[in-house]
């Protein structure tokens, strides 16, 4: 006390006192210290809901930046755009991480959704946890929509056209719910600066509502062990939280970092062409990887089923799949019940398999656009 | 045994440090440089403000200048109104310049001509030159998109 | 009876107007009109497809039928009395009275002025200048007139794209005759013009690109008088749209060398119904050029054609050199839209230089040039700063990985030393 602090440990000893005179860190000292992450063989799954927060993180940070040059009007965001990738000091590198992240983030996503679906984690204590999860991934995916129209080049202007369409086809309602997401009648400017309102403020608000739920709550029940092992009899290894499995989390972070770096100085992100609402569509309009199912399905369902529109029809399809999704910690009664659930297994492995294909075929099926 | 160790240790958190710190540094330059604004101060091209002042300008006469990627051309007609089109050449893209001896827009590759209207009245051009908006505030001419 | 095939007549009539109505035109002829419904409703091949074609005629539009140019009595159901040539019944006329009858009105300026008061109203005097008009007069049954141009009985207006003097379709109409080397037997006329036109430029500009104002038969052998134009004459026809290329020309020597060696300008080098695309091959003194058609290797005028030559290789290398590279920079990701803006200038220097060509002087030719080359030069250098703006990106990238794996490693260490200490 007193004396200068001779070494980084030193120093941040001392601000520890200074706050620990002032803040009672007692229960989050307790967290630190005895927050455990189980270990067997399907603890690699772990690590993909801290992938997706890190790579959120990085949405954000690069975000910031982004909007400091950036301008939200059909006239000017394109060139804004153009201006950040040429002019701006590094402004290749953050637009292109902040792409390519979003990407991958989307990506780390589903594996967490599948992950925690085939360990049947949404199971008791954790119903809450898997709903706000849900939430979540409807809120990534609205996020990735939003800020595909942003830099309002060709590409991005009809994608939006489509997806709004599709969304226009909701029975009953659809036709209000387009018109609230186009503000107006078209994908005008009026589109942009909604979505960019969306991508920026609205969304970011929910997020940090609901995912600050979603990780109080995994804070406050722990990691779920798969019933197997939960079960198996065997005492379940764990090893602390802090240092151990966050710094297995940072190798993890540190490369997803390298890949991003990677792929903006190797495959940087086009800007494509400005967007013009009276040329035609070019061919070979899509939405992004993760829309594609949901696109190539509509494509190959019939314009009309009896009376019924196809496109209604396979956009109820999956409201229904996300419904059923939604529910299954609810429906999956076996797993409740602690049993096997091959049922469930199966249907998992089926929606894996239709994701999968379909996407495929989006891109390597003839017959574009 | 217990020194080997903690000197390993402590090489391990110098490894460890001085990647970290390597890294914070590696990144926040980036960032630092992206924070402070280009010399080209904002991006351009719905609208642009030329570099010359009302007055500075001729009467009958033309000047290009750039308006996003394409050219564009200034006039001041005989009658003193400041006027702008592109100046790409709807025949083969040649850029166009003013003709004060014509009073009119002339491309020098195959002879199109166009009036002060922009519209194509000879020669080989298929189409008018794309109007702009001339907006002159105090003394500065700001050109835009969509006459 | 009567009564029952009129009225089948008609319903047949207004059926076939309907179904045929599809495009625009197609009137419906005014009811009680002897002409339309004999000849309708008789079926015979011989006189049923004028009365089939009218409808889409224009004339009928306008309120002119069969009998203004045919004579005769519409209002007369019999034979007898509906084609009665005592009472000036015309009936089919002959192929050397097809001017005058169309002429009856169409030289007719007080009549034609209640249509279209700017109409012109010379085309028979302008068609007895033609070579056309003149053979007719001589008892030529075979050679064009009104009707062989114009079409029928399904007269369309000029401006209806299915006429068949619309621009598009004018090579169609004259290679009916002009492209039958058959039907053509006994004229001194080539037969491949049709054949040779349609390889050319113009055609192209005209039927893919769809520039209206390129030019098809009628522009440059006159449609009314046509007459091919002579040697001295055809550079003024190719000067109309080619301006400023033929002021160039008449400046250069070559006019009056033309002139004495009776070479028609223009058509020397470039043909007159195959024009080709040029290009910067057709200058110089290797086999493929032009210029060594007269020039021998001796003279002077084969020293300028290599030095012309000489000057358009160099610019259209330089712009090629640039293009390449920003293209190459542009696909790797750079931003180099504003070298590329720049670069027009050099393209334009390109196009000026080969419309310059044709004042055959290689010195303001060498100036153009060296305006663009530079121009293309300086872009080519953006190019390389956009290629080094890319590896200093790559390099950095590479730094970033490997202090990012220093950390890595370093964390690895780290995990791996306090899982040994269990801490």
């Amino acid at each position: 006390m007193g004396g200068f602090p001779r070494s980084l440990a030193e120093l941040v000893k001392a601000a520890n006192a200074w706050i620990e005179e002032r803040i009672d860190l007692s229960g989050l000292r307790e967290l630190i210290r005895h927050k455990v992450v189980p270990v067997h063989r399907h603890t690699i799954w772990y690590y993909f809901g801290g992938m997706t927060l890190f790579l959120f993180v990085i949405q954000v940070l690069t975000g910031i930046l982004l909007l400091l040059y950036y301008r939200p009007s059909a006239e000017e965001a394109f060139e804004s755009v153009q201006f950040i990738v040429t002019e701006v000091e590094f402004g290749w590198l953050i637009r292109s991480i902040h792409s390519w992240s979003a990407n991958l983030l989307v990506a780390t996503m589903m594996i967490h959704l599948f992950s925690v679906y085939f360990t049947r984690a949404y199971r008791k204590p954790r119903e809450l946890t898997w709903l706000t999860g849900m939430a979540l991934f409807g809120i990534f995916l609205f996020f990735g929509f939003s800020g595909y129209l942003l830099p309002w080049n060709e590409l991005a202007y009809f994608a939006t056209k489509v997806g709004t369409d599709v969304a226009g086809q909701v029975p009953l309602v659809g036709h209000l719910i387009a018109r609230v997401l186009r503000g107006g009648d078209d994908v005008t400017g009026a589109t942009l600066s909604r979505f960019y309102g969306i991508h920026v403020a609205i969304l970011p608000a929910l997020t940090t509502v609901v995912l600050g739920i979603h990780l109080f709550l995994v804070q406050q029940q722990g990691m779920s062990v798969p019933l197997e092992i939960e079960q198996g009899g065997q005492p379940i290894r764990t090893m602390p939280f802090i240092p151990h499995f966050l710094l297995r989390d940072l190798v993890g972070w540190l490369s997803a970092l390298a890949v991003l770096g990677a792929l903006a100085a190797y495959f940087p992100w086009e800007l494509g062409v400005k967007a013009d609402p009276f040329a035609p569509a070019p061919a070979g309009i899509r939405p992004e990887w993760y829309f594609m199912y949901m696109f190539q399905t509509l494509k190959y369902i019939p314009a009309k089923i009896g009376p019924i529109d196809g496109e209604v029809l396979g956009v109820l399809g999956f409201g229904v799949g996300g419904l059923f999704l939604l529910l299954v910690p609810f429906l999956d009664r076996k797993t409740a019940r602690g049993e096997k659930s091959p049922l469930f297994f199966w249907i998992g492995v089926g929606i894996v398999t239709y994701i999968v294909v379909l996407s495929v075929l989006g891109y390597v099926a003839p017959g574009g656009k | 045994m217990q020194t080997v160790t903690s000197s390993r240790r402590g090489f391990v958190n110098f490894l460890m440090g001085s990647g970290f710190g390597a890294m914070a540094v590696w990144m926040l330059y980036p960032v630092v440089r992206f924070l402070i604004p280009p010399k080209s101060g904002e991006p351009t091209i719905a609208s642009v403000t030329l570099p010359w002042k009302p007055a500075e300008v001729k009467t009958n006469s033309g000047r290009i200048f750039k308006f996003g990627s394409q050219p564009g051309i200034l006039v001041k007609t005989p009658a003193g109104e400041l006027r702008a089109f592109a100046a790409t050449c709807t025949h083969l893209n040649c850029t166009v310049q003013y003709r004060e001896e014509k009073q009119d827009i002339w491309c020098a590759c195959h002879n199109g001509i166009y009036d002060l209207n922009g519209k194509n009245v000879s020669g080989p051009p298929p189409r008018p030159l794309e109007g702009y908006k001339v907006n002159v505030k105090g003394d500065q001419v700001i050109v835009s998109k969509g006459a | 009876m009567r009564r029952v095939w009129r009225r089948l007549g008609l319903i047949l009539l207004a059926a076939m107007l309907w179904i045929a109505g599809g495009r625009a035109e197609a009137q419906r002829p005014p009811e009680g009109n002897s002409c339309i419904e004999c000849h309708q409703g008789i079926g015979d091949p011989r006189v049923t497809p004028p009365a089939e074609k009218f409808p889409q005629d224009i004339h009928l539009a306008k309120g002119i039928l069969c009998q203004d140019c045919h004579g005769g009595d519409p209002k007369n159901f019999d034979p007898q009395g509906s084609m009665n040539r005592a009472k000036g019944f015309i009936g089919k006329p002959r192929h050397e009275a097809i001017p005058q009858l169309c002429g009856r009105c169409h030289s007719n300026a007080a009549y034609m002025k209640r249509f279209n008061p700017t109409i012109r109203v010379d085309q028979v005097q302008e068609y007895f200048t033609s070579v056309h008009g003149k053979r007719l007069r001589q008892g030529d049954q075979k050679v064009a007139t009104c009707i062989s141009c114009h079409d029928v009985h399904k007269i369309r207006a000029i401006k209806d794209q299915q006429a068949w003097t619309y621009p598009v379709k004018v090579v169609e109409t004259c290679s009916r005759c002009h492209g039958d080397a058959k039907y053509m037997q006994g004229y001194k006329l080539a037969t491949d013009v049709v054949d040779k036109y349609k390889q050319s430029v113009h055609y192209e500009a005209l039927t893919k690109k769809g520039d209206l104002s390129a030019p098809t038969c009628n522009v440059c052998h006159g449609n009314h008088g046509a007459t091919p134009p002579g040697v001295d004459s055809v550079a003024n026809i190719c000067g109309i749209c080619h301006s400023l290329t033929a002021d160039f020309f008449n400046q250069s020597p070559h006019k009056r060398a033309f002139a004495a060696m009776g070479l028609a300008p223009c058509v020397a080098c470039h043909n007159n119904h195959d024009v080709l695309r040029p290009s910067d091959t057709m200058v110089g003194t290797d086999e493929k050029a032009v210029c060594v058609n007269c020039h021998d290797a001796k003279s002077p005028g084969y020293q300028k054609a290599a030095a012309i030559r000489a000057s358009l290789d160099e610019l259209r290398g330089a712009v090629q050199r640039a293009t390449e590279i920003l293209d190459r920079a542009e696909h790797a990701g750079m931003e180099v839209s504003q070298a590329k803006f720049e670069l027009r200038g050099a393209t334009d220097a390109l196009l000026k230089t080969r419309a310059t060509v044709h004042q055959f002087d290689p010195v303001p030719i060498k100036k153009l040039s060296e305006e663009g080359v530079q121009i293309a030069n300086r872009m080519h250098e953006k190019g390389v700063k956009a290629m080094e703006d890319l590896r200093f990106r790559h390099r950095g990238l590479w730094v970033s990985v490997v202090i990012i794996l220093v950390a890595i490693v370093g964390l690895v260490l780290k995990i791996r030393e306090i899982d040994r200490r269990g801490v």
